[in-house]
């Protein structure tokens, strides 16, 4: 059971990275306008210069 | 709403742009990017700015996004436009000192309308950063539950002694954090509840989390072999989740009377011995003489001192027809000035005025309509007290049974706690709501109103407004075909420098037909009778029957007069696409239909008998509307009202349920439950099903969160639940519930 001491550190951290990147989606507004930015990517203006 | 309305009314952009300032400068960058390289400089260059929000009701696609954004980029004043589209908005950044106005002008040139949003953009980016908040906590919630169940996965497989202590003491040290910071609100709501000696729904959830938090630490460090962390947290998760979808389908919903009163013009024109100065309207006082200029809103109460002109009021009456006034009148705050500059004297001001009358009005509309119980609020009156005393019965009944064994009794007092909780049951009706509103959404239908749904649901009377609601309220040439060319060409040249209503339709009838107009000299508007020329040396006019001398017929018409021979030009209102479908569907599933208009008995009934209604009735005053709804209300009936004008607002609020087009005022929009954005009224119809669907969902659901305890009860109760059990339970019937929504269709 010696592995455990590696094994869950390991989870927690990778958890703990997936939470950190929900966290830096949402302060980066990128839940604000899901309608639009799923429409935004059809739209040709925007690939050199992303808005927002 | 007194106290505040002079406040949201006078709520100037300035203010705003210095609140909303703190969300850009999180990312200063972003918000200039879009305009390009220029807008960057343009902005570093000219100095202040603000930014202010408008919304676009019929945007709905990615090339309205990008049309609307390069439309107000255009504009000199314009620093950078960002669309929503989710929330069907757009925050632009503009100069300091520049008008809003010429920006919604500006989009109605590219097809779009908009709306500026006032003092109510502070109150929805609330509604945003409580959405944010719970997103965060459910965020937070899902990560620990998802890590903590692992853990319980290898406990519930057989780890034991040392190891099993070792995982539950990690997650301990997950679920206790997750706790204080995820059930927050839940705790909130219940404390507020229980200072007021309430039970809520919230009151056994934060119970059941608590003892179960706190019972497991106790078992955890005695070395126990049940620990419910992996329950606390699922429970907190699929509340949260109940909880988020419930907030997100609710944000939309912002209280009526304060836009209503944000309607208001906030500027007047007051003339004084120099001239006229611009004052806010709060300033205006009994007395003072205003001038209203022609395509202005009439400030407030007063009487003509100077002047003639035309009052469009449409909106405040449901008149399709402009009204003639001359000195001596009396003009109402909320109409429209059309032809000719008037000077008026204010008669009545701010609380006194007519248009706030009609915001009281709504104001107690409202809170009559708030007393109507949610199928939630009702399920929880039900549900909160009988599973407290459940568990408090199965704590008493096994101490006795254990001869005082505290720690087996709490054990599972706090196992039925638990397994009672009610997961399914948060997420019963938000699930199915969610479901229910994207639906709609996808066929033109906003639901502002978070029980619209249900109420929608048990309709059985539609009352609906006439014009802009059942006719498209603008009004179209009769037969243009049969008026000779020539009599249409000077007619058209005569009406094309006017903004009169009739004259832009007949203007239009004309280039549709593809008449030139004739040359005309001399082009006068004589506000409140017509428009007068010269046509190669004969008179020529174009007005009302009293004005040119013609004999008047009975229809909404307009005279030419050609050196003496006269020409009628008869008008009526074209009926809004799908009224005649939503009528005959609706009188074949039985319901009761009504039309109330404030318009004349001659167009009411017209258009009555187009349509087939039998009861309607015309010339109808704001308040009569009003009473007439709360008639039926007190009959025992419940109404659907669609309307769409300020004398319908009162009238929509009092509704069981309501729905305004997208066409209609502010006002009426924001006091409607729901809006009709797509055109086609034949929507309305959809509404009542998916609004049948949608409560007959909620209910399966109740019923099967019912069904699910009634089994799971006596098994707790009984002291046979184990937290694997609980986390079973809870899963599938949250899941179970979940996949019963989707079928609300």
């Amino acid at each position: 059971m010696d592995v455990l001491v590696y094994l869950i550190p390991a989870s927690l951290i990778l958890g703990g990275l997936g939470l950190a990147a929900f966290f830096w989606a949402l302060k980066s507004d990128q839940f604000d306008d899901p309608a639009g930015d799923s429409r935004r990517i059809l739209s040709d203006e925007f690939d050199e210069n992303p808005k927002g | 709403m007194a106290p505040n309305s002079a406040s949201a009314s006078s709520f100037t952009s300035a203010d705003m742009g210095i609140a909303e300032t703190p969300t850009g400068a999180a990312c200063p960058g972003c918000v200039a990017l879009p305009a390009g390289n220029s807008a960057l400089s343009k902005a570093l260059a000219e100095g202040p700015v603000r930014k202010v929000h408008l919304s676009l009701p019929s945007i709905h696609c990615a090339a309205c996004i990008s049309g609307v954004e390069n439309g107000l980029m255009q504009l000199d004043t314009v620093h950078a436009a960002r669309v929503n589209l989710t929330r069907k908005r757009a925050e632009v950044t503009i100069d300091q000192d520049a008008e809003v106005e010429p920006l919604l002008d500006h989009l109605i040139g590219y097809g779009f309308q908009a709306f500026a949003l006032d003092g109510a953009t502070l109150q929805a980016s609330d509604a945003d950063r409580a959405a944010r908040d719970l997103l965060m906590r459910l965020g937070v919630a899902g990560f620990a539950m998802m890590n903590v169940m692992l853990l319980s996965v290898a406990v519930w497989s057989g780890a034991s002694d040392a190891t099993r202590d070792l995982f539950h003491w990690i997650s301990a040290a997950i679920a206790i954090p997750t706790i204080a910071f995820s059930s927050q609100p839940f705790f909130k709501s219940a404390f507020m509840a229980l200072k007021v000696a309430r039970l809520n729904m919230d009151v056994p959830i934060s119970l059941a989390i608590l003892l179960a938090a706190g019972m497991s630490i106790y078992e955890t460090s005695a070395s126990g072999h049940h620990a419910y962390f992996d329950a606390a947290l699922s429970l907190t998760f699929f509340l949260l989740a109940g909880r988020y979808l419930d907030q997100k389908t609710r944000s939309t919903a912002r209280s009526a009377a304060a836009e209503l009163a944000a309607m208001e013009v906030p500027y007047a024109l007051r003339l004084d011995a120099e001239g006229h100065t611009r004052v806010p309207i709060g300033e205006v006082v009994v007395g003072d003489t205003l001038l209203v200029r022609a395509g202005a809103n009439i400030p407030v109460d007063g009487t003509v001192l100077k002047g003639a002109s035309e009052l469009d009021r449409a909106l405040l009456t449901g008149e399709t027809d402009p009204v003639a006034i001359t000195e001596g009148g009396t003009v109402t705050a909320g109409e429209v000035n059309l032809t000719g500059p008037l000077e008026i004297r204010a008669d009545a001001v701010g609380e006194d005025t007519v248009l706030h009358s009609l915001a009281s009005l709504v104001s107690i509309a409202e809170a009559s309509k708030s007393r109507y119980n949610s199928l939630a609020d009702r399920a929880a009156k039900i549900y909160a007290p009988v599973v407290h005393l459940l568990s408090l019965c199965a704590f008493i009944a096994w101490m006795y049974i254990s001869g005082g064994d505290v720690r087996l009794a709490l054990g599972i007092a706090t196992a039925t706690l638990i397994i009672t909780c009610p997961c399914a049951l948060g997420l019963a009706v938000p699930a199915v709501s969610t479901v229910a509103s994207g639906r709609l959404f996808r066929k033109g239908l906003l639901i502002k109103h978070e029980t619209a749904l249900e109420r929608l649901a048990e309709v059985d009377t539609v009352v609906f407004d006439k014009t802009g609601t059942l006719t498209e309220g603008r009004p179209l040439l009769d037969a243009p075909e049969a008026i000779p060319a020539t009599a249409f060409s000077v007619a058209m040249a005569l009406a094309e420098g006017s903004s009169h209503p009739l004259a832009a339709a007949i203007a239009q009838a004309g280039r549709a037909r593809g008449i030139a107009p004739a040359d005309l000299t001399d082009i006068v508007e004589k506000p409140g009778f017509g428009i007068a020329a010269n046509w190669g040396g004969k008179p020529v006019r174009l007005g009302r029957a009293t004005w040119v001398g013609a004999e008047p017929v009975p229809a909404t018409a307009s005279y030419l007069d050609i050196d003496g021979a006269i020409t009628p030009f008869t008008f009526s209102d074209r009926l809004r696409t799908g009224a005649r479908e939503l009528l005959d569907a609706l009188r074949n599933d039985g319901f009761q239909i009504q039309l109330l208009s404030g318009d004349t008995r001659p167009a009411v009934e017209a258009i009555a008998k187009e349509l087939g209604i039998a009861t309607w009735q015309a010339d109808m005053l704001p308040l009569e509307k009003a009473n007439r709804v709360n008639a039926l209300r007190d009959e025992g009936r419940r109404v659907l009202m669609v309307g769409d004008g300020l004398n319908d607002t009162a009238a929509l609020a009092g509704a069981h349920v309501s729905l305004a087009p997208a066409s209609a005022l502010d006002a009426a929009r924001v006091a409607a439950d729901m809006v009709l954005v797509s055109p086609d009224l034949s929507h309305t119809l959809d509404a009542i099903r998916i609004g049948r669907s949608a409560k007959r969902r909620i209910l399966e659901n109740f019923g099967m969160a019912a069904t699910y305890n009634m089994i799971s009860i006596p098994i707790a109760v009984m002291g046979f639940a184990s937290p694997l059990a609980a986390a079973l339970a809870m899963s599938t019937s949250s899941i179970l519930v979940s996949l019963n929504a989707l079928r609300a269709r």
